[in-house]
């Protein structure tokens, strides 16, 4: 019992630090793309920047409007936080360490993160605001439709490893090859969709600040302002691990050669580059329209997703190579 | 709970947002009561005023030299641009010549002005429609500016440089290589910047057809500069109503012809390589000289003088306290100000303080447009239009 507490507090914590971290990092490498020098007061090249924030969101004054429904307004962002540590229960560090292994973990990451937009909605529906309510809307539609796409990706490279479990899919590409190799296609749909899904840049609508100013966070302010974007971060670092395990073979490494390098050290450095990429499309992008964005997910990536699935069952099943 | 029967039939009602004034896309201070069916808005109404600062008021109980600062603050972004609109009114009815080097020292500022609106009109609108970099890396270019400002003025942005009658004082030694350095590094910045948008997919799809105006619409609604010319229409008052030495230099007018955002971005951008290659032309033949009017009375005196001659503390203390007088006489001075045609109407009669200054602002004219321009996009394209014109609180709100 007290083993198990102490590994939900290690993966909270750990979690909760590469956050904090994130948010550095992020503000360090746009600071560099836009010719400033960023966060660099507090601690070594600005390193204690994310706890000094951390501590004057957490002193700050929490004020629920008047008008908010209070209890709901409270709730909302803890589920959003809540929700999105969930998740990391599936994702296996290395080898050994997966805080549970279960055996449709996929499905369970799936259906975590589609609760997500539960948060937002209730934020945005609590707070009594025409800005949050609008960012809400936008959040929900735009959540539930990229969904629909990633849940047609991931199907694909299911049915080529035949297990939802996350493990096997990447001992799978461990032994055999990367998926990102054949299914390099895939794996480019599979990373915007993931992005349009963490609300980022391109498609940041729901808090797009020159339009909805902040979108459904706009009444939280301290504390439960910070459990949103505590969650938000989360989620980023949580995809960016799910692509490296779908596509870029998780913990393993490159080759033989290399695995004398700890395997956790190969599955930092991949989240890792998935978030620099992260960043640098907030950096370099425009934002898009709301209808373009539904346009973009029903019309193009949906449609492709499923084609791709379709392709990759023929082409398995005509090969007979279904992994049955 | 029973449902009423009225209840059932209870009309939909469109969703009222109200934009701004705090708003960060508001420019300042717009604040529109946008009606919205879904997302897409029925009607925008601008709310206007929340700067209104009496300006023309004021102006009229203030002193010709006085009235100068009152322009610097109207449309904070191109400060010298309309210093030297209202510098030229009074010239105009004063009936003064300027020497030659103070024409180009202002038509070299007057482009530097246009640089400095441009970069903050194009980087600002990126930042609206979400592309934060260009704007960053935009406002580094602006800085250098602001620095020559400050340089020949003393003031970043209130720089009270061009005068009635000439500017202030001489350029410092150096600025003059400083300035060339900078325009021979400017296209390359302006390169970067394009290169982050010009041919994006993404900032394409956000600006190409989105509040499109007609020709006729653009001329019924009374634009002006780039918004005008984004319609097709070359009208530049630089090229068709020549002021200072503009029609000794080469420029060109560059034109849009579907009066859609990307093309007034296009025209903006364009603009300022102009500018960069009017300025160049003006530092290759800049003569030397003076750079005030030789007639003492519309003209502060050289300070030098003031230790030495009792006539000109004299002349000093009158020109400082009183001011001049202009005899009785009315008119309209206008110039191609960075956002359009700025323009002054002046009404003198014959005391030392104008008796009218009616102060044409392009913006104004703009915004009076928002509603006709916006109908029918989404929230985000209001934004984005917002964006497109310009339009800068100090002048609209006056």
């Amino acid at each position: 019992m007290v083993l198990l507490l102490l590994k939900i507090l290690y993966i909270i914590v750990f979690v909760l630090i590469s956050v904090a971290f994130f948010t550095h990092a992020e503000r360090k490498i746009l600071a560099a793309v836009q010719r400033r020098r960023g966060p660099n007061v507090i601690g070594v090249y600005g390193l204690l920047q994310p706890l000094a924030d951390g501590l004057k969101l957490l002193v700050k004054e929490a004020i629920t409007p008047s008008n908010s429904s209070k209890t709901t307004f409270v709730i909302a962002p803890l589920l959003t936080f809540v929700i999105s540590l969930l998740s990391w229960v599936v994702i296996p560090f290395d080898e050994y360490s997966t805080f549970a292994e279960l055996n449709l973990g996929i499905l369970y990451l799936l259906a975590s993160s589609s609760l997500g937009v539960y948060g937002i909605i209730v934020a945005g529906w609590s707070s009594n605001s025409k800005y949050a309510f609008l960012g809400a809307m936008r959040s929900a539609a735009q959540m539930i439709s990229y969904e629909i796409a990633i849940g047609f990706l991931i199907c694909t490279i299911v049915l080529c490893t035949g297990s939802f479990n996350i493990s096997s899919i990447v001992y799978y590409q461990a032994q055999n090859i990367w998926f990102v190799v054949p299914f390099s296609f895939i794996f480019l749909l599979f990373f915007i969709c993931v992005v349009a899904e963490t609300n980022r840049h391109p498609f940041d609508l729901p808090e797009a600040e020159a339009e909805l100013v902040a979108g459904y966070t706009v009444e939280y302010s301290a504390m439960k302002f910070a459990l949103f974007s505590l969650g938000e971060y989360g989620n980023i670092l949580l995809m960016s691990s799910l692509v490296t395990m779908l596509f870029f073979g998780g913990w393993s490494s490159p080759g033989d050669f290399l695995s004398f390098i700890p395997s956790h050290f190969w599955l930092g450095l991949k989240i890792c580059f998935f978030v620099i990429v992260f960043v640098l499309l907030r950096a370099g992008l425009p934002r898009f329209r709301y209808d373009q964005l539904m346009m973009l997910g029903w019309t193009i990536f949906l449609p492709m997703a499923i084609s791709y699935f379709l392709l990759v069952a023929f082409g398995l099943f005509a090969f007979n190579a279904l992994p049955l | 709970m029973l449902l009423k029967k009225k209840e059932l039939f209870k009309q939909l009602k469109n969703f009222t947002l109200n934009f701004g004034p705090q708003h960060p896309a508001a420019h300042g201070v717009l604040r529109l009561v946008l009606e919205l069916n879904g997302e897409v808005v029925e009607r925008a109404d601008p709310h206007i005023g929340l700067l209104h600062r009496g300006t023309e008021k004021l102006i009229e109980y203030k002193t010709f030299s006085q009235a100068l600062p009152y322009f610097d603050r109207l449309d904070y972004v191109s400060m010298m641009a309309q210093e030297h609109t209202y510098s030229l009114a009074v010239e105009k009815i004063a009936k003064i010549s300027i020497p030659n080097r103070a024409k180009y020292i202002r038509v070299i500022f007057c482009e530097i002005t246009r640089i400095l609106n441009h970069l903050l009109a194009v980087g600002c609108h990126a930042l609206d429609v979400g592309a934060m970099t260009p704007f960053l890396w935009a406002f580094e270019e602006r800085e250098k500016l602001m620095e020559f400002y400050e340089r020949v003025s003393g003031a970043r942005l209130h720089a009270s440089y061009i005068r009635p009658g000439g500017v202030s004082s001489d350029l410092p030694i150096g600025l003059i290589d400083d300035i060339y350095l900078f325009c021979t590094k400017f296209i390359d910045r302006l390169a970067e910047i394009e290169e982050m948008l010009t041919s994006n997919r993404i900032w394409k799809e956000r600006l190409v057809d989105i509040g499109v105006v007609s020709s006729e619409n653009a001329l019924a609604w009374g634009f002006s500069g780039v918004l005008l010319r984004g319609s097709g229409i070359p009208w530049d008052i630089r090229k068709s109503q020549p002021y200072e030495i503009y029609n000794s230099l080469q420029f060109s007018v560059p034109v849009g012809s579907n009066g859609d955002c990307y093309d007034r971005y296009i025209l903006r951008i364009e603009e300022m390589r102009q500018s960069v290659h009017l300025i160049l032309q003006c530092l290759k033949v800049m003569p030397s000289g003076l750079v005030k009017t030789s007639d003492s009375n519309f003209v502060l005196g050289s300070r030098l003088d003031l230790k030495k001659s009792m006539e000109s503390i004299i002349h000093h203390f009158k020109f400082c306290t009183e001011g001049f007088v202009l005899s009785s006489a009315e008119t309209y001075m206008f110039t191609e100000a960075p956002k359009g045609e700025f323009g002054v109407y002046l009404i003198t009669n014959n005391t030392e303080k104008p008796y009218r200054c009616k102060i044409r602002a392009p913006g104004f004219a703009h915004l009076q447009a928002l509603n006709f321009m916006v109908q029918g996009h989404m929230i985000a394209d209001v934004v984005t239009i917002i964006g497109t014109q310009d339009i800068v609180f100090g002048e609209v709100d006056r």
